[in-house]
């Protein structure tokens, strides 16, 4: 089962490593992670998507909670947040396919932040799945190159 | 405004600590922390090789509940270090470690002696530090103390760069912590203790089992005020000896692979097990899914992540020892004053007579020298008032088993890590913590022959720790598992007689003292204990002799294989 794990911790040098070991201690791969800082510069929050049975995602969290660094630490209810994942591609394009892959690009709302002869490069965000489609839509032309940020998530309402 | 050195400040903030000693051996980049050590009055142990200041630091600790503090050069002198680090942090032992860096220009160029010790100690210590500036220094030692020992204790390392060490700073620089993210709770939830006392009230036949948490809350008095007045049997873990009185009627002494078959026959047979303190390791449970299966549990535990990870628990409460003890005692003393004491002599007749019915034994009317024989001799000898330290191995199990420990901080042993070597060195720790106690070293030879250079710090500093020596001629429990598991091939196991003892001890000037047969072993023991020397006893025991009961690895405890 996939879990999203919100962390904030101190931001310092050392911290995300010790947080990353004690996944990778315990044999969970990572599925993403994403790390910046807060409205507060002494903290940041990390982001993590794990995918792990719910036994093993509860010793985790209370292994993590026991480093110093760690400020909070929350799993995420994926029914009540809204979450987001930035996506750069670069797609092969020439004037021939342009303006299938500009029809596809408007479709998903998505936006062209780079043109040269032989490419285009696409900036999406949104969830998995609009990633996902327009991935699979775009791949008969050729991706190049494709770039996440990593899913970032803030539970809607306003508790914090 | 008078400026002072960054290795100057570091002795001025383990002084505000209270630190009287430090295990440890210099090199390159700890030249000035060594130079103002020079001058200073704590008091430095030189060792012969770093694991040893960390296991001493660690003795020490055990022996006293302070702060243990080593020290070490960057490079081979911090990996030294690690194997003591890591046996501090499975059996939870605050220790501070200190070690000199290269300089921060520098750091990550693969210089001369240079190593990534924050990054290779990350998993086995509590927290650790890399000082990049010399005004965080006096914040980081207040905080790397204040970590090693709250909550659930264990090593924290600080890793000084040799540029922090020059640097300088103004004498009186203060520094308040700052932890946001460290509040260990002590004060166990008060519902929750209600209800455990409610469910200990209505068991029938409880036990309590108690880990080392109990000893390094300082929860041994509140364990045995509770015990007694509310007339439950106890149980220990290995850690956990000397927790409640072993010559008392109450106690069961230890349980799990090596321990009594009373205490493992009643874990299969209680219906309720008050943990304290300790936390369900595989040495004790055997086959967890046959372990304790008519009981309930209750875990009173400081680090939640302990709590439900190998036993399913009833009721949870995370809090120190001792706080939790002494609220379930007050409130299980209002239940029994309104409602008077519940009626468990069945449990407690029941218990007795297990007791009686399987005794630890071993082969008395045997004309060889029998191990047990001769840790039972050190205890009547000794008046049960020394401090023991073990090796790890059959040696270990066999101090376990036959030496009654009556108090918390007396035995001292290596558990979690099983740690070959740690006995002589953390015995040295803890007679410079005890002075005035007998330190006694239970050892086998193969251990004591990975750390026999440190008969060189006890000699030159005048610690006279007593190394008492089971010389079987093999590395004894691992040819104890060929013997039962592996049809006898021992491979790699037999270390025989290539080793003169007595003129090892010889050659680093303690005195030494050989012992074939049964009738020697009083006045041995009696002569070394009166040395003001460190002494070896090279007892030469039957070489054939296991540790039993045992519990094979994956078996259910109460299935013990006899001798």
């Amino acid at each position: 089962m996939k879990h999203i794990i919100s962390v904030l911790v101190e931001n310092k040098s050392g911290v995300l490593a010790k947080v990353a070991g004690l996944f990778s201690r315990r044999g969970f791969n990572i599925d993403s992670l994403a790390v910046g800082t807060t409205d507060d510069m002494n903290i940041s929050r990390i982001t993590l998507v794990v995918n792990a049975e719910n036994h093993s995602i509860e010793q985790v969290t209370k292994q993590l909670y026991k480093l110093i660094n760690i400020i909070k630490i929350q799993e995420l209810d994926p029914g009540n947040i809204v979450e987001r994942e930035l996506v750069l591609i670069k797609v092969s394009a020439d004037s021939r396919t342009r303006p299938e892959i500009l029809e596809i690009v408007n479709i998903f709302r998505a936006n062209i932040v780079d043109v040269a002869k032989k490419s285009l490069m696409i900036e999406i965000t949104g969830n998995n799945r609009k990633v996902d489609a327009l991935e699979e839509l775009l791949k008969p032309f050729g991706i190049l190159e494709l770039v996440r940020t990593g899913k970032i998530a803030c539970t809607r309402g306003s508790k914090y | 405004m008078s400026k002072i050195s960054g290795a100057q400040m570091l002795i001025k903030s383990l002084k505000e600590e209270g630190v009287e000693v430090i295990f440890g051996y210099p090199g390159g980049v700890v030249i000035p922390i060594y130079d103002v050590l020079f001058d200073s009055d704590i008091r430095h142990i030189l060792v012969r090789h770093e694991q040893c200041a960390a296991h001493a630091a660690d003795g020490y600790s055990r022996a006293t509940g302070k702060t243990g503090v080593c020290m070490a050069t960057s490079g081979p002198g911090a990996t030294n270090l690690i194997t003591g680090i890591a046996n501090a942090y499975m059996d939870s032992i605050p220790i501070v470690a200190i070690t000199g860096q290269v300089a921060t220009p520098v750091i990550g160029t693969d210089a001369f002696q240079e190593a990534d010790i924050t990054g290779i100690t990350a998993p086995v210590t509590k927290h650790n530090y890399l000082v990049k500036d010399v005004e965080d220094l006096p914040r980081i030692i207040k905080e790397a103390f204040y970590i090693a020992s709250t909550g659930r204790p264990g090593p924290v390392l600080v890793d000084i760069p040799a540029d922090v060490s020059r640097a300088m700073i103004d004498s009186n620089f203060k520094a308040e912590m700052n932890l946001p993210g460290y509040k260990p709770t002590t004060r166990g939830n008060l519902r929750q203790v209600k209800q455990a006392v409610k469910l200990i009230y209505d068991s029938k036949k409880p036990v309590i089992f108690a880990g080392g948490g109990v000893i390094s809350s300082e929860g041994s008095d509140v364990l045995r005020e509770f015990t007694d007045f509310a007339g439950i049997p106890v149980i220990t873990s290995l850690l956990g000896k000397g927790v409640y009185p072993e010559t008392e009627e109450l106690s069961l002494g230890m349980a799990g692979m090596h321990g009594t078959r009373y205490a493992n026959i009643t874990f299969m047979e209680t219906d309720l097990i008050i943990a304290v303190g300790t936390r369900f390791d595989d040495r004790v449970t055997g086959k967890l899914s046959e372990f304790a299966v008519n009981a309930r549990i209750i875990h009173i535990d400081i680090d939640p992540a302990e709590i439900g990870k190998n036993m399913e628990t009833l009721i949870p409460i995370v809090g120190d020892a001792k706080t939790v003890l002494t609220d379930l005692l007050s409130n299980y003393r209002e239940i029994t004053d309104k409602k008077g004491k519940p009626d468990r002599s069945e449990w407690l007749k029941w218990i007795k007579r297990m007791k009686k019915e399987f005794p630890q034994r071993y082969d008395r009317a045997s004309k060889k020298l029998k191990p047990a024989y001769i840790i039972e001799r050190i205890y009547d000898i000794t008046g049960g008032d020394a401090i023991i330290c073990t090796e790890v191995g059959q040696n270990q199990m066999w101090a376990a088993q036959f030496y009654k420990f009556t108090r918390p901080r007396t035995f001292i042993s290596s558990g979690g890590l099983g740690t070959m070597g740690f006995g002589l060195p953390a015995a040295i720790g803890a007679r410079l913590g005890k002075p005035d106690k007998t330190v006694i070293d239970i050892a086998g030879d193969g251990s004591i022959q990975m750390v026999s250079h440190e008969l060189a710090t006890a000699v030159s500093n005048k610690i006279p720790v007593k190394i008492m020596l089971l010389n079987n001629g093999y590395l004894g429990m691992v040819r104890q598992w060929q013997e039962l598991f592996y049809k006898k091939r021992y491979s790699a196991t037999c270390i025989d007689n290539c080793v003169d003892f007595l003129k090892l001890a010889d050659a680093y000037g303690c005195s030494g003292i050989r012992v074939k047969n049964a009738g020697e072993v009083d006045d041995a023991i009696k002569k070394a204990l009166s040395i003001d020397n460190v002494v070896l006893v090279d007892f030469l025991i039957d070489p054939d002799e296991n540790v039993f009961p045992m519990v094979a690895p994956g078996s259910p405890i109460n299935k013990m294989l006899e001798g």
